[in-house]
């Protein structure tokens, strides 16, 4: 493609946003049906308590109400959860009953209890205030330590608040070489809880056909089919060919759109009770205690070194809160997404890893940007910058010393994954280059004449996504494939629809995935229409997530060309009267190789859909392809990512000065798109680190319930960040593409980090828990040295 | 939110008499903090007196020494002001740091006053710089005005008509916010008149606004940080909560009203 272009490596203007930012995008909620009604849940004020009545009675007959319904009244299956993790012992993970709306006992404040459905969403919530809950309060468990004692049982059925206790490596080969070693490094690390907070909150319209028995839910999902599965096949009984689930513009997602929610399953289910149809609309407050919450985990870890700082051993011990229902993806998240990456980009040799996955009385916790992989690296990142102290060598030299070297791909880590190519070296050397890293002690002593400290911070990552291999993941435990399907429309005049099954919410696919037929078919953007997130227009789908849609889905798309093509040339073949090994395609033309005799591709669709005199035993009529690509392995993203912060020594207040990304995302497609999805991961994983943080009281009540108490980043709170490219491709897979939605989360909140323990370090500060809050800050000082806090 | 009866009035008489002709009325200036409150159903006046219509309660005079600001002016055209920030440049440079754009241009400091959130802004400025407050009534001084968490010596029905500031020498206002919410964890206004030192504070004290006189002792005899470099208020008087503990806010406390007086302009 000639510069300027609209094909691969262009960085071509989004197309979905003109109607994004002129407020004409169709989301979930903008969608109103006929005769529709509208659903407010009534939701659990209590972490945990039984339900010993629910008196509709008073809420049934009040203006405007159509019904009332319970869980007793729900007679359904439960949310499924769709991985199965077995414990170290080979028994399966514990996996109590979800049912939609609470049966017996609530066990998470926002627990749904009863479900009213009237004319008006205003009506349905005064209703809502009739129905007295007589609740049996429970002691809560909240804090995951007082769960495992089993001060109260989340699931009293299962009989423990442990849901898996799983490993991997082994733990006695581990012990020995640790016994060995020169130096052990130990390090607490707790990864703090998010709430997601995508812009658009969850929202549901469910509708019933009696007269063709058809069913439609229009969600805010980033995996429609997905749902359509889980929904129809285990909670609703309801068979595809009988349920049409749409997925329109979703305002963000961020993983917390993935799962199968009750509210989805509710409207569905309560449509052709009520005989119309019923929106739900989940407000801001209702999405912090509704919506999946993210990481939350507690880790003990332990590097073993020899004398030069060679890595020989790393032993990690974590517990992850499952909060009180598995959800979705959750038990996949701190173990094979999690523990799978505790190598990271260094060569350690014995890795073993122990992850106990526990149930509190708080909103379920599932994959949330980066799932697993941010909170690996986070942990590895903080350990070997400590390392590196302790061993009195540079934060560089330690990572260089172990760092996997460029010529050792494919490269088997001990934990389970093989790697196909990386260079660390390089982003590490093109990060410390383009942060300039060699003016850092200059500025540092420019803060110091102002009374601030300045620290620089590193964090040398890896992760895996283009989720991925169904082989790898189904003797994971996975219980479907991920693989993604694709197909190839070309229109008589020779126009293309593409239908996805992944599913752009903010993402740009219409734009990139675009730029892939522009290059392969060499037709331009306005012939190209990209179509997503509709059972009933694409085949099937496993959706978005993971940093997967271009290294699956985008490959899927490029395999059903690879077939339009194929066809194509044989239409061409036929019409030219040569032999279809002759015909070329290039640029948009189908040409007898060494002749001026050419067909361009327009001209063949329509002889496509034209067919007077097609060979009828040779060649079907149409230009139309479907494929579906299972990728061979995962794709590994990584890159360095260097943070320098200020620190106010009198308020504790840090200030991030410079964040510097240098990221192998594999081959780039829409540089600016790449660089867009960097800046939002950075401002997650930043926000991770200093500004976000879920905080629960003792009794299992939301504390950080509103904008009020849990901090979302803004933009001041961050500096321009230099984000580019330093890429390796990817072997596997035809475009070399590895993904970039994650890469900015996942590898910034150690750098962070990092740099303020950097920048405090001379001060006693050698710790410092994420969100560095300046409160957090200050009495971190205030421990290390009174006098300094007292100043 | 609630149904309620909504009235317009264009005079305050208008006003006042709708408020007292209610069950349970209330006025709403700029809404800020009303109309959350309202849609999260956490109050529920049978009445809402909009103040918006009133003419004379918008706008900003400055006459000798004094500056009056109607009640309904806005944050935003507080900051704006050419007049205030000629006279009292650090009560333009506070109402440009409440909340954000939308805030400003909706708030107001009649609402801001009669709430008396225990971190909002403008009552520091009150108690540091003598300001009066004129109701539909009377004239109450700002000692006298703020009275508790969200209370004052506002009588039911009565409203505000505007708030006077005299002219200081010098002023300055530092705020530090709550990471999340941006409200004042800790606010200090310090101001010089010819009367001494103020310093007030917002966002710490267990019953709102307060006033630091060891800190206007130790000013008014040496007008420099350091003067106060070893003044704390007891954080026994504090509040405590996830961003900041007692002690905290007091720690803050020293260092914004340094940070103020350095900045005295």
């Amino acid at each position: 493609m000639p510069e300027g272009g609209t094909g691969i490596g262009a960085a071509v203007k989004r197309v979905e946003d003109k109607r994004f930012l002129t407020g004409r995008g169709n989301y979930t909620d903008d969608i109103n049906r006929p005769n529709q009604t509208y659903a407010y849940i009534l939701r659990s004020s209590h972490a945990h308590a039984t339900l010993n009545s629910v008196d509709t009675g008073a809420a049934t007959s009040a203006p405007g109400v159509l019904a009332v319904f319970t869980g007793a009244d729900m007679e359904t299956g439960g949310l499924p959860c769709g991985w199965q993790v077995h414990s170290k012992d080979g028994s399966p993970m514990h996996e109590p009953p979800h049912p939609p709306l609470a049966k017996g006992k609530v066990r998470h404040v926002g627990d749904p209890v009863a479900v009213v459905i009237a004319e008006t969403y205003a009506q349905a919530k005064d209703a809502a205030e009739l129905i007295a809950v007589d609740y049996g309060e429970l002691p809560a468990v909240v804090h995951m330590n007082d769960a495992l004692a089993g001060k109260s049982l989340v699931h009293d059925e299962i009989g423990t608040n442990l849901c898996y206790d799983w490993e991997i490596g082994d733990e006695a080969q581990i012990d020995e070489a640790f016994a060995k070693a020169h130096h052990v490094t130990e390090i607490d690390i707790v990864n703090n809880r998010l709430i997601p907070n995508a812009m658009e909150p969850r929202a549901a319209v469910g509708e019933y056909d009696r007269s063709t028995d058809e069913y439609t839910l229009f969600t805010t999902s980033q995996n429609p089919h997905v749902i359509r599965l889980l929904m129809g096949a285990f909670v609703l009984s309801i068979p595809e060919h009988k349920l049409r689930v749409v997925a329109p513009d979703v305002g963000g997602g961020f993983g917390s759109k993935i799962y199968h929610y009750a509210e989805e399953a509710i409207v569905t289910w309560a449509a052709p009770r009520v005989g119309r149809p019923i929106k739900w609309t989940c407000d801001r407050s209702d999405a912090f205690i509704s919506d999946a919450h993210g990481r939350d985990h507690i880790s003990k870890a332990k590097m073993a070194m020899d004398s030069e700082g060679k890595f020989l051993a790393l032993k990690v011990e974590t517990k992850a809160n499952m909060g009180a229902y598995l959800s979705t993806f959750a038990p996949c998240v701190p173990t094979y997404l999690y523990a799978t990456l505790l190598a990271g980009v260094y060569s350690t040799p014995l890795i073993y890893c122990n992850v106990k996955a526990i149930f509190t009385n708080t909103v379920p916790v599932d994959a949330y940007r980066g799932a697993g992989r941010p909170e690996a690296t986070y942990l590895l990142e903080r350990l070997v910058a400590k390392c590196a102290r302790e061993m009195g060598m540079s934060q560089t030299d330690i990572r260089r010393a172990n760092f996997i070297p460029a010529d050792a791909f494919p490269y088997q880590t001990p934990v389970a994954l093989q790697y196909d190519s990386g260079n660390y070296t390089a982003t590490l050397d093109k990060a410390e280059s383009v942060h300039d890293v060699a003016g850092f002690e200059a500025r540092r002593k420019e803060s110091e004449a102002r009374g601030k400290r300045r620290g620089i911070g590193y964090s040398t990552y890896l992760e895996a996504c283009g989720i991925a291999p169904s082989a790898v993941v189904g003797s994971l435990g996975a219980r479907a494939g991920l693989y993604e399907s694709a197909e190839v429309r070309v229109h008589p005049t020779g126009s293309v629809t593409v239908f996805t099954g992944s599913h752009s919410h903010g993402q740009g696919h219409e734009t990139t995935f675009a730029q892939l037929v522009c290059e392969r078919l060499g037709l331009p953007m306005s012939n190209i229409e990209i179509s997503h997130g509709d059972t009933n227009k694409v085949q099937f789908g496993m959706g978005t997530y993971g940093s997967r849609s271009l290294a699956v889905g985008g490959e899927a798309i490029m395999k059903a060309m690879d077939k339009v093509v194929n066809k194509a040339k044989k239409i061409a073949a036929h019409i030219l009267e040569a032999s279809e090994s002759d015909i070329e395609f290039k640029d948009g033309t189908f040409t007898v190789a060494g002749t001026d005799r050419s067909m361009a591709f327009g001209e063949v669709a329509l002889a496509a859909y034209v067919p007077h005199n097609f060979p009828h035993d040779e060649l079907e009529p149409g230009l139309d392809e479907k494929a579906f690509y299972d990728p061979l392995n995962f794709t590994f993203p990584g890159g360095c990512h260097i943070c320098e912060v200020e620190v106010d020594p009198d308020t504790g207040v840090v200030s991030v000065q410079r964040m510097t990304a240098v990221d192998d995302v594999g081959r780039v497609i829409n540089p600016m798109i790449v660089e867009g999805q960097i800046h939002g991961g950075l401002a997650q994983g930043i926000g991770q680190a200093l500004l976000e943080g879920c905080v629960y009281d003792a009794d299992g009540q939301l504390v950080t319930g509103s904008y009020m108490d849990y901090c979302m980043p803004r933009a001041d709170n961050f500096p321009s960040f230099s984000a580019g490219t330093e890429i390796t491709l990817c072997a596997h897979n035809s475009l070399g593409v590895k993904g970039c939605g994650e890469v900015g989360a996942i590898g910034s909140p150690p750098a962070v980090i990092n740099a303020v323990v950097d920048a405090l370090w001379d001060l006693g500060v050698h710790d410092m828990p994420m969100p560095a809050s300046p409160q957090t800050v200050w009495k971190a000082l205030k421990a290390a040295s009174p006098a300094v806090a007292a100043e | 939110m609630y149904d309620f009866a909504y009235h317009k009035p264009s005079s305050v008489a208008d006003a006042v008499a709708a408020r007292s002709g209610a069950e349970d009325g209330t006025f709403v200036a700029g809404g800020m903090t009303l109309v959350p409150t309202l849609k999260q159903r956490l109050a529920q006046p049978s009445d809402l007196v909009d103040l918006g219509g009133i003419g004379e309660l918008h706008g900003i005079t400055v006459s000798g020494d004094t500056v009056t600001i109607g009640a309904m002016t806005t944050h935003g055209a507080v900051a704006k002001s050419a007049e205030v920030q000629s006279a009292i440049p650090a009560l333009a440079a506070l109402a440009g740091g409440i909340g954000d754009p939308q805030v400003r241009n909706r708030g107001t400091i009649g609402g801001s006053v009669a709430n008396n959130d225990p971190a909002a802004d403008y009552p520091a400025a009150c108690m540091a710089l003598g300001a009066t407050i004129k109701t539909d009534k009377r004239e109450v001084p700002a000692d006298e005005f703020f009275t508790g968490l969200f209370e004052t010596a506002l009588d039911e029905g009565e409203m505000i008509v505007s708030v006077s500031f005299p002219k200081p020498e010098k002023a300055a206002y530092q705020k530090f916010i709550n990471p999340a919410s941006r409200y004042a964890l800790v606010g200090v206004f310090v101001a010089k008149t010819g009367g001494g030192v103020k310093v007030a504070v917002t966002g710490a004290g267990q019953d709102g606004v307060f006033r630091v006189p060891e800190m206007e002792s130790a000013l008014s005899s040496n007008l420099s940080a350091d003067a106060i470099a070893d003044v704390a208020v007891d954080a026994d008087t504090l509040n405590s909560d996830i961003h900041a503990s007692a002690e905290y806010r007091s720690h803050l406390i020293t260092v914004m009203a340094k940070r103020a007086v350095a900045a005295l302009s």
